[in-house]
């Protein structure tokens, strides 16, 4: 699959699709450490998402997370819509108006997420935020880019080192977001940001490899 | 022209309980809630926020109160969504979300300018400090 504008729409019908589908787990798991609402939040994102995606035609893959962006602020009513769009429109304005991307700008776009969203929130790594999904991610991204690497080679690595990132965010300690108030009792759960984190990229991952 | 208020609560009925507290002393001032998100349910909203700035900033400025961390991230990014113009005037405060927002409503009521609002929203931070806890003993 190419990496143009109807290949990333592509791309995010499959993280709208696989948002839908954790939905209840992601909601599980804020229940534990959080208000017990981010599975909801971003489902209902996600399906703001689809809608606008049925009515517009996105000219590059710039627009396209630009449109996720703007919806996602929009509709997503906790932490994770701003946190999430302003990462979602980092990342399309280091496209700029490219028609089509390789792997270097993808680890590029998702450098520029994750700082957008630590500008945003102010975490740093070992918060356990979903920054500790996002740090992984980049840095796998950028040693497969350096190397050469697809859109998909680069999107698996980042979705993989996001997943192992999210599942060893289960012994930290909370500083950052409604869990921190939880204390030594926000530990032995896994944060619920960095979980979407990680299920997000290997959607996206899935849909670059087809 | 005043000075006007905005009050960022995850709650529909938290922000409009707190604007009519606050409005009680101060009759002259906008203050405009944005509770709960827009079907009503707990929550934040980029769209409330960005349509009560709108309704509290008349040109003098608006100092904008949350209840929560969550809260200031949704008011951050619809304060950047201003036009630059409006942004610089537009101010989010950290300080205690119902102290803050009587304090911060008066000082706009008596006709305090922008910076003055801000100042008696920060004031608030001491109000219920040192003197009120000497107060029980």
């Amino acid at each position: 699959m190419s990496c143009d504008a109807a290949g990333t729409v592509a791309a995010v019908r499959a993280v709208a699709a696989t948002v839908a589908e954790h939905r209840v787990e992601l909601t599980h798991l804020d229940r534990e450490i959080g208000d017990g609402d981010h599975g909801e939040n971003l489902a209902r994102g996600f399906t703001a998402v689809l809608t606008k995606l049925d009515a517009a035609e996105p000219a590059d893959p710039a627009a396209v997370l630009k449109l996720v962006a703007t919806t996602l602020i929009s509709t997503v009513g906790g932490a994770a819509g701003p946190l999430f769009g302003t990462g979602f429109l980092r990342a399309a304005t280091s496209l700029g108006d490219a028609a089509e991307i390789d792997g270097t700008a993808v680890a590029t776009a998702l450098t520029a997420a994750r700082d957008g969203v630590v500008a945003r929130g102010k975490a740093e790594s070992g918060d356990k935020t979903m920054v500790d999904a996002l740090t992984p991610a980049v840095n796998a991204a950028k040693a497969a880019a350096a190397g050469g690497a697809s859109v998909a080679q680069v999107l698996t690595a980042a979705a993989d080192a996001a997943t192992t990132g999210a599942a060893e965010t289960v012994p930290m300690q909370a500083r950052k977001g409604r869990a921190s108030y939880l204390g030594e009792r926000s530990i032995g759960h896994q944060d619920p940001g960095a979980t979407s984190t990680g299920y997000l990229l290997q959607a996206f991952a899935g849909a670059a490899t087809g | 022209m005043t000075v006007g208020l905005v009050l960022v609560s995850h709650s529909q009925q938290l922000a409009q309980g707190l604007a009519d507290v606050a409005g009680q002393m101060a009759p002259s001032v906008t203050i405009a809630p944005a509770g709960g998100q827009q079907d009503g349910s707990i929550g934040t909203s980029f769209e409330l926020i960005t349509a009560a700035i709108e309704q509290a900033d008349s040109g003098d400025g608006a100092v904008l109160l949350y209840d929560l961390g969550s809260g200031f991230l949704t008011a951050e990014t619809a304060v950047e969504f201003l036009e630059p113009e409006q942004a610089e005037r537009v101010v989010i405060v950290d300080a205690p979300f119902v102290l803050g927002a009587v304090s911060a409503a008066i000082a706009a009521h008596v006709g305090g300018d922008l910076r003055t609002v801000i100042a008696g929203a920060l004031d608030a931070r001491s109000a219920n400090g040192p003197g009120g806890v000497r107060a029980l003993d």
